[in-house]
């Protein structure tokens, strides 16, 4: 048993679990009842993480976890009668399936029915006789070594499970409206599998949106992602919750051979904790990955990227480039690893992580890593952190630019290395209006 | 449409202007030479407001109103323009969006509506030719990978584009292979007419062959020691500057 002391929902927890699976377990099969009681007891080793460990040495959660919490589902649900606001999550122009969650809950009434054939989308709680179900559930994801995804294992209820037929290449995004909403404290554990079978192609649109005007709420996610042989899954996370808006959202995924994994993270302000942890398994060769990112921090808020790319085959390629942000007080971590084991000759991996300050009070931790054992191998990695050019606000202005529109064409510039690669021109426009929204009329700038 | 009285600045505390006197009138072209390090950069500098520069006596009249108290964009949307020495590389903001919003903040400063798309377009290719810009360069990131050339050529698009009454020109002739020079000359000598005014400032007679001045004036340590016309710089260019250090030196002995 951890050393909890400090986190009273922790016991709250490890008291909690039999009866919470005698009343939310009964109807599971027995498989998924062994991986929640292996993950329970692998919980109650690790407990909610301390500052002591590595990974969350820049990040402490458990500040955010102080408050008492409901988590079992009924009071999730029951909560979520309260306002739904969709048009936080409108994109002007896109065309997309619509499917909206509300705390994890799939909601037919407000999704969109028409459905392409190939495509198998239902709530993970209904998804446990598929095949790719019982082949891939609870094995993308190793939850001996990490808290938040082996404390969502154990408790998990609702999400999504989301299937690709081989040679299906869906014609529009799926675009996933995550709104979560409460009038109480809530601790909501969703819980999505995505397998692209074999030359299948999808995009996965998720954007989170929070109302809460009262309370606190905390999401765990854990999504394990399947991308098999030849197929292409772009993967975009659009994250615009509020304040007291808490996420540790966890993506696990695993790719064939000749794979395409795209993700694109955009993280804005808003919310009080955002802790994303992607971690993508190159698990045979000829695969190539992007992990493209970008954050913007402000008020008191705190955004955390902790990406792992772990090339394991030979000639797989990876590209990451992230961006952030930070204004006023916020505080931003980057943790971006790359793994290259020793028979994964002919890597190419590349990675970038660039940072704009734009006050003096706001604090970014950026800590790239290479992990090498292979001798053949392409791999760079660069951190930066800077202010806005001084000369090029002159120049703007100088040609008749005010100061404000000035710093958001430079700020937009500089969000244009992630931007531009978006492969959807409707929401291309609609982050680069979320940035520029985002960038305060009167700021005073870091002097250089 | 400028007057400058007796302006002092300094930059981190070493003075670099000691009483710049200068009028401009609409339709004139002056020349301010000088030998390196006289302050004719610094000159332009102030005048479009760089951050840097205190200015610490005198003042400046730009159309009667005071030049010294508007912020750098202010200067701009009244009329004033900088042609950069060394134009800055903005990897990121397309040329084009960037002369978009220029042009319409200035319009908008000015009580015009904002410019529509097709005549935007319209006026950039008709601009474009004036300084034979080639039309990809205007929808790639502002100067980024920019020859020299066509870092001044874009200099003087952006001048056609805004159509200011006071354009300086800093040293835009330096480091321009001769059809560079001649294209930007053409572009300049096109733009001149009765209701604008240029200063342009060099180190070289070259420029001055291609657009002739009305009056030339020599900067010295931060003071113009010479004015007279265009003669002047042919002597410049045979004398080179010894000659007015040495008579500049001389009087200030004297004194």
């Amino acid at each position: 048993m951890a050393n909890q002391v400090s986190v009273p929902l922790y016991l709250d927890l490890l008291n909690g679990f039999e009866g919470w699976l005698a009343m939310e377990g009964s109807e599971e099969n027995e498989s998924v009842l062994q991986l929640r009681q292996k993950a329970f007891e692998q919980f109650k080793q690790l407990g909610f993480p301390s500052r002591k460990v590595e990974d969350w040495k820049y990040t402490p959660v458990q500040p955010f976890l102080q408050e008492p919490f409901e988590f079992s589902p009924v009071a999730v649900q029951n909560a979520a009668h309260a306002a739904i606001n969709l048009e936080k999550a409108y994109i002007d122009g896109l065309e997309a399936y619509k499917i909206v969650l509300v705390n994890g809950k799939f909601q037919s009434a407000l999704s969109d029915n028409n459905l392409p054939a190939g495509v198998t989308i239902k709530p993970i709680l209904e998804a446990q006789e598929e095949p790719a179900f019982a082949q891939y559930f609870g094995k993308v994801v190793n939850t001996s070594k990490y808290h938040f995804p082996a404390l969502n294992t154990a408790f998990f209820s609702d999400g999504l499970f989301i299937e690709v037929a081989a040679n299906t290449v869906v014609d529009k995004p799926f675009y996933l409206v995550q709104i979560y909403t409460g009038n109480k404290n809530l601790f909501v554990q969703p819980r999505n599998l995505v397998v692209a079978n074999r030359s299948a192609g999808i995009t996965i649109i998720e954007s989170i949106v929070s109302e809460n005007p009262e309370s606190n709420l905390f999401v765990n996610t854990l999504t394990e992602v399947v991308v098999k042989e030849n197929a292409q899954v772009n993967h975009y996370l659009l994250q615009t919750a509020g304040k007291g808006f808490r996420q540790v959202n966890h993506t696990e995924v695993s790719q064939k051979r000749d794979s395409v994994y795209s993700n694109y993270t955009f993280s804005l302000p808003g919310a009080d904790l955002l802790r994303n942890n992607l971690h993508v398994n190159l698990d045979d060769e000829h695969t190539e990955s992007h992990l493209y990112g970008l954050y913007l921090v402000a008020d008191r808020q705190l955004t955390d990227n902790h990406s792992f790319v772990s090339h394991l085959h030979p000639n797989c390629q990876s590209n990451e480039v992230y961006k952030g942000v930070l204004l006023d007080k916020g505080t931003g971590v980057f943790n971006g690893k790359i793994f290259v084991e020793r028979d994964a000759q002919k890597t190419n991996a590349f990675q970038q992580n660039n940072n704009l300050l734009l006050s003096n009070t706001a604090t970014i931790n950026s800590k790239p890593q290479l992990e090498i054992y292979a001798d053949d191998v392409k791999c760079s990695h660069g951190s930066t952190v800077g202010q806005l050019s001084q000369e090029a606000m002159f120049y703007l202005k100088s040609r008749g630019i005010a100061e404000q529109t000035a710093r958001r064409l430079l700020v937009s510039a500089f969000a244009f290395d992630v931007t531009q690669n978006i492969q959807i021109p409707a929401l291309e426009e609609h982050i680069n209006n979320l940035i520029i929204q985002h960038i305060p009329a009167e700021q005073e700038l870091v002097k250089a | 449409m400028l007057s400058i009285r007796n302006l002092h600045a300094e930059v981190e505390g070493k003075k670099i202007l000691k009483g710049i006197n200068l009028e401009v009138k609409a339709g004139e072209v002056h020349a301010i030479m000088g030998p390196n390090g006289s302050g004719k950069s610094s000159l332009s500098s102030v005048l479009a407001g760089r951050e840097s520069y205190d200015v610490t006596e005198g003042e400046v009249l730009f159309d009667g109103k005071d030049l010294l108290d508007m912020a750098p964009e202010v200067r701009a949307r009244e009329g004033l323009f900088l042609a950069f020495q060394y134009p800055v590389e903005i990897p990121g903001v397309s040329n084009i969006n960037f002369l978009r919003t220029a042009l319409n903040e200035i319009r908008e400063y000015r009580g015009m509506p904002q410019m529509e798309a097709k005549e935007f377009l319209k006026l950039t290719k008709e601009k474009q030719k004036l300084v034979e810009f080639e039309a990809k360069l205007v929808n790639r990131s502002l100067n980024e990978g920019f020859s020299g050339g066509e870092k001044k050529r874009n200099e003087i698009l952006q001048l056609a584009m805004l159509e200011p009454k006071l354009s300086i020109l800093d040293e835009t002739d330096s480091g321009l292979d001769i059809d560079a020079l001649r294209i930007v000359s053409n572009g300049v000598n096109e733009l001149r007419n009765a209701n604008n005014a240029f200063v342009l400032i060099t180190h070289y007679q070259r420029l001055l062959e291609y657009i002739v001045p009305d009056f030339v004036h020599v900067l010295y340590d931060g003071r113009i020691v010479k004015s007279g016309t265009k003669e002047l710089a042919l002597e410049l260019e045979e004398r080179g500057y010894d000659w007015i250090k040495e008579e500049f030196k001389t009087e200030e002995t004297a004194g």
